[in-house]
């Protein structure tokens, strides 16, 4: 009996090996790849146990990781979140992360190329790795004053920018919401949130409008009708256009008309540069019908459109609907149809009729530094794309002093200050039945001061109606201008 | 059998040093707990602390007095493992926000004021004997307690529980212990019969169909719990029990065999048949297929335990420094893998040779009693203490199907603590009675049990009684 008590030990001895090989399998030969498996999320909660870098405006932290002594060791903090939601995103356990949370990521969490020689330091000498601060080009005070033109309840979206560097210095956007309503740790409570802001009319906390929501761009299309029409050489400013007050599409019969109300009713023929100041419809169309569809294409192309612009956040592409018959171009000519543009695309426009024809690429990261305060990197003014010639885009800022000198936009105007910029209405279809009251995407881009462009501006506000849209925008370039150049 | 007595030495003092040293590691762990976690010194470290140390000391007093002679390793390695499992409960409760730790160390209480009673009541382990039928019917009625309506509860899809006054207990647990008296008390009483007769074929010796019949009923006990209850835990668990046993009484190798032809066609027809052993299978073959990871009941459960495994490594992330809460029962059937991610492999493995060495102990009782019913039992409560840890330890590391084991005297839950810890205080009786000084006259004959076959059975009996 004994021996069969001594044989139970050895399978009993032999079970526990059994159970410590398994043990040394898992926890040493097969770690490597389990820490690796897709399905393990161990290391993101490991990030949120490490001091994630912060970001940075003016030098001071809008998003910072605070010590704290819940369930993980770090807590997102966000200052003057609705300030700055659009840009920083959120980053949060349960929902993920988003904007530069997002797209900076390596940077912020120390795991960048830039990086790679710190982490081999920190690798022996047992430290932890600590992400870089990723500091923005924006102008705080700047973005705060924009922020504030945007009346609440309404769907804006403002953004100043550099043309000759490219740097962005203000883009805000209502409606907005609190990001650290997002970064709790609970998972309950963050579902709860995130509902709560997601039910909220016109906010998706997981979209920037100035970067993803696509508009009609209306009359600031004919920033890109001008540079084809002059490209063409078959147009100067001077050119003497007809103006009638409608004209039937190309091939059907559908009357097209100059908007309601505006001067152009007045004028039946005029200059090419008077056309532009009071922004009439009818001569563009009937440019469009001599012109054919190819320069239009060419042109929104060389300025952006269909193109994946990273600021480094990722733009949506503009369209400009391929295959156009002439009736759908003429009304395309006029930003109407199926043309949509963000609101960073007419800013590039501006922009780049602002720089000689060159757009810089449009960039938020001014640069990155590390724990120990070194400039790990510096974002360098890049060229996206030559647009135009220096000449074209000469005469087409010209063009554009137009309508804040006589025409469309004369309440910009800033006493002594050269300015040239082009408004933008396009009528929003109704979808509801019965329709409410008419309302349209309200838009104005430019830059000043002309001769030397120092800010391009862009303004649109989203579904809204005429008379408020009309005051939100020039009166607000005027206020912006005011506020950057100090008058 | 001379070479296995040990001189009757009460050994109390070295229990003691042990004992300290058991729970200086406790208390370590619980401390390491609280500093990595910023709470240092916490109320609940003192309370929970001192009430350990207050047990654990008693307990040892309670020895002194009442089993003078018991294996002085025993009592220390199961407060070890009673401690660092307290810690580890504790370091869940932090992450979670949750108080399991408190009702854990209440049940710690529970469990070894009762051991303690078992000690005092018992004292000779051979009483128990005397119970083997009612052990039986006991078996029975804790088995089919929780099908009772209105007492019994299911939770995760297995129906082992009973509530009563807002408490929740698993009467199988304590099944395990009367299955045990009962296998022990009818082999040492039949094993004669059973071991004379029968047929031989080839080297086997074929045991008749009549002996049989303990066999057919623990076998069908086990499938009758897989079954009815769906716990194949405990089903496998009870199933080794009975053929460890039934081997030790009669060292016959056909009944090995013979176990093991049923236990795979009991274990093929579960796989075919039932849907939760049909899961559990294909979630251990599949468990990193995504669609098998995301089913409801999928393979989550040991594939998070996995990562965690995976994420401690050789030398564990440190208590309080890793992330076992994200893995689901990450304080009871997985507390393994918690343990295996905050200490590593180097950690997890001295906890493995803790339970090897108590194991080991509880078998050196049985190789040292006098008697072949606390030989039985000695072994058969040993075996389930190793086979629980293999059974859990495997399904953690995906070495077999994971099942819903308990590992002793570590995962969170009253039942379980409570039935291991009468385990090691029967375990601590039966090395009492097998190393104490032995009455004049009867050293002659106390091993005369394992030559039993030669002998008529009146003899063996007199004989017991005349040791009584």
């Amino acid at each position: 009996m004994n021996q069969a008590i001594r044989n139970t030990w050895i399978a009993v001895m032999l079970l526990f090996v059994l159970s410590l090989g398994a043990l040394s399998y898992v926890q040493f030969f097969a770690a490597k790849d389990l820490n690796a498996n897709p399905l393990n999320n161990r290391q993101l909660f490991k990030e949120f146990d490490l001091p994630r870098g912060a970001i940075l405006v003016d030098g001071k932290p809008i998003a910072e990781s605070v010590a704290t002594d819940g369930q993980f060791k770090y807590q997102r903090v966000y200052t003057d979140p609705e300030l700055y939601s659009h840009l920083t995103g959120f980053y949060s356990l349960a929902n993920g992360s988003t904007q530069l949370e997002s797209v900076m990521n390596d940077e912020l969490t120390g795991q960048s190329q830039d990086q790679f020689f710190d982490r081999l330091v920190n690798l022996f000498s047992g430290k932890e790795n600590e992400g870089a601060s990723v500091e923005l080009t924006i102008d705080g005070k700047l973005q705060k004053f924009v922020y504030g033109l945007i009346p609440e309840g309404t769907r804006g979206t403002i953004i100043v920018s550099e043309p000759k560097t490219g740097n962005i210095l203000a883009m805000a956007s209502k409606p907005s919401y609190d990001t650290n309503l997002l970064a709790v740790h609970s998972s309950k409570q963050a579902a709860a949130n995130m509902k709560k802001l997601s039910d909220t009319k016109d906010l998706s906390p997981y979209r920037n409008p100035a970067i993803y929501n696509l508009i009609a761009p209306g009359s600031t299309f004919k920033i890109f009708d001008m540079v084809a029409a002059l490209e063409s050489g078959q147009y100067t400013a001077d050119t003497v256009l007809k103006n009638p007050s409608s004209v039937i599409l190309p091939g059907t019969k559908t009357p097209l008309k100059n908007f309601y109300g505006g001067n152009c009713a007045a004028i039946p023929e005029a200059s090419f540069a008077e056309i532009v100041a009071q922004s009439c419809n009818t001569p563009f169309v009937q440019m469009s019908e001599k012109l054919g569809k190819a320069p239009y294409e060419d042109v929104t192309e060389r300025f952006g459109f269909g193109q994946q612009v990273k600021i480094p956040l990722r733009v949506e592409p503009s369209v400009f609907p391929p295959d156009l018959n002439p009736a759908q171009l003429g009304q395309s000519v006029i930003g109407e149809f199926n043309v949509r543009a963000t609101a960073m695309q007419m800013n590039m426009a501006a922009m780049g009729i602002a720089n000689d024809g060159v757009i810089m690429e449009p960039n938020l990261i001014k640069q990155v530094i590390a724990p120990d305060l070194r400039v790990l990197s510096e974002n360098k003014p890049k060229e996206f794309s030559t647009a135009t010639s220096k000449d074209i885009a000469d005469q087409v800022t010209d063009l554009m002093r137009g309508p804040v000198k006589r025409g469309t936009a004369v309440r910009a105007q800033v006493p002594g200050l050269d300015i040239a910029a082009k408004t933008g209405t396009s009528v929003v279809p109704c979808t509801t039945d019965p329709c409410g009251p008419p309302l349209v995407n309200s838009w104005i881009t430019g830059f000043a001061p002309a001769d030397d462009p120092q800010v391009a501006v862009t303004i649109v506000f989203e579904k809204i109606d005429f008379k408020t849209g009309s005051s939100l925008t020039s009166p607000n370039l005027k206020k912006i201008l005011e506020a950057v150049f100090n008058q | 059998m001379s070479e296995l007595e040990t001189a009757p030495v009460p050994r109390r003092n070295m229990e003691l040093l042990l004992l300290l040293l058991a729970l200086a590691v406790a208390m370590g762990a619980y401390y390491l707990v609280g500093i990595n976690s910023d709470d240092g010194l916490s109320e609940e470290f003192i309370s929970q602390g001192l009430i350990l140390v207050g047990l654990a000391l008693v307990f040892h007093v309670v020895l002194r007095i009442w089993a003078k002679y018991a294996d002085p390793v025993i009592l220390p390695v199961t407060v070890a493992l009673n401690g660092i499992g307290l810690a580890m409960i504790h370091r869940i409760d932090l992450a979670k926000s949750d108080d399991t730790a408190f009702r854990q160390i209440m049940w710690t209480g529970v469990a070894m004021v009762v051991a303690m009673i078992v000690l005092w009541t018992i004292r000779d382990h051979r009483v128990l004997r005397r119970f083997t039928y009612i052990a039986l019917a006991a078996s029975v009625l804790l088995l089919l307690l929780p099908l009772i309506k209105g007492l019994g509860v299911e939770i995760n899809g297995a129906r082992i529980w009973v509530r009563f006054f807002g408490l929740s207990f698993q009467p199988g647990e304590l099944a395990k212990i009367t299955l045990a008296i009962f296998f022990a008390g009818y082999l040492s009483s039949n094993r004669e019969l059973i071991l004379l007769a029968g047929r031989k074929v080839g080297p086997l010796q074929l045991p008749r169909s009549r002996d049989l019949g303990p066999m057919v009923v623990a076998w069908l006990v086990s499938i009758g719990v897989l079954v009815v209850q769906r716990d194949l835990g405990s089903s496998i668990l009870f199933f080794g029990l009975f053929m460890v046993m039934i081997y030790v009484a009669t060292a016959r190798v056909s009944w090995i065999v013979i176990g093991t032809l049923m236990l795979v066609g009991g274990g093929t027809f579960a796989y075919l048949t039932m849907s939760h052993v049909t899961r559990r299978i294909d979630g251990w073959l599949n468990a990193f297929d995504p669609d098998i990871y995301h089913a409801i009941g999928g393979s989550r459960q040991i594939v998070e335990g996995l990562f965690g495994l995976a994420n401690g490594g050789l030398m564990g992330t440190g208590l309080g420094n890793g992330s076992p809460y994200m893995v689901p029962l990450a304080n009871s059937d997985m507390i393994v893998a918690s343990l295996g991610e905050e200490l590593g492999l180097i950690g997890i493995s001295a906890i493995v040779l803790l339970y090897l060495i108590l194991v080991s102990r509880g078998m050196r009782a049985a190789l040292g009693s006098r008697d072949t019913f606390g030989k039985l039992l000695a072994t058969g409560f040993s075996f389930t203490l190793a086979l629980q840890c293999f059974v859990v330890i495997g399904g953690v590391t995906r070495l077999i199907p994971l099942t819903g084991l308990t590992t002793p005297f570590m995962a969170a839950g009253g039942s379980s603590l409570l039935s291991n810890w009468i385990i090691v205080a029967l375990l601590l009786l039966i090395s009492h009675n097998s190393r104490r000084p032995m009455l004049s006259g009867v050293s002659a004959t106390a091993e005369v049990a394992t030559k039993a076959p030669r002998r008529s059975p009146g003899l063996l009996e007199s004989i017991k009684e005349h040791k009584r």
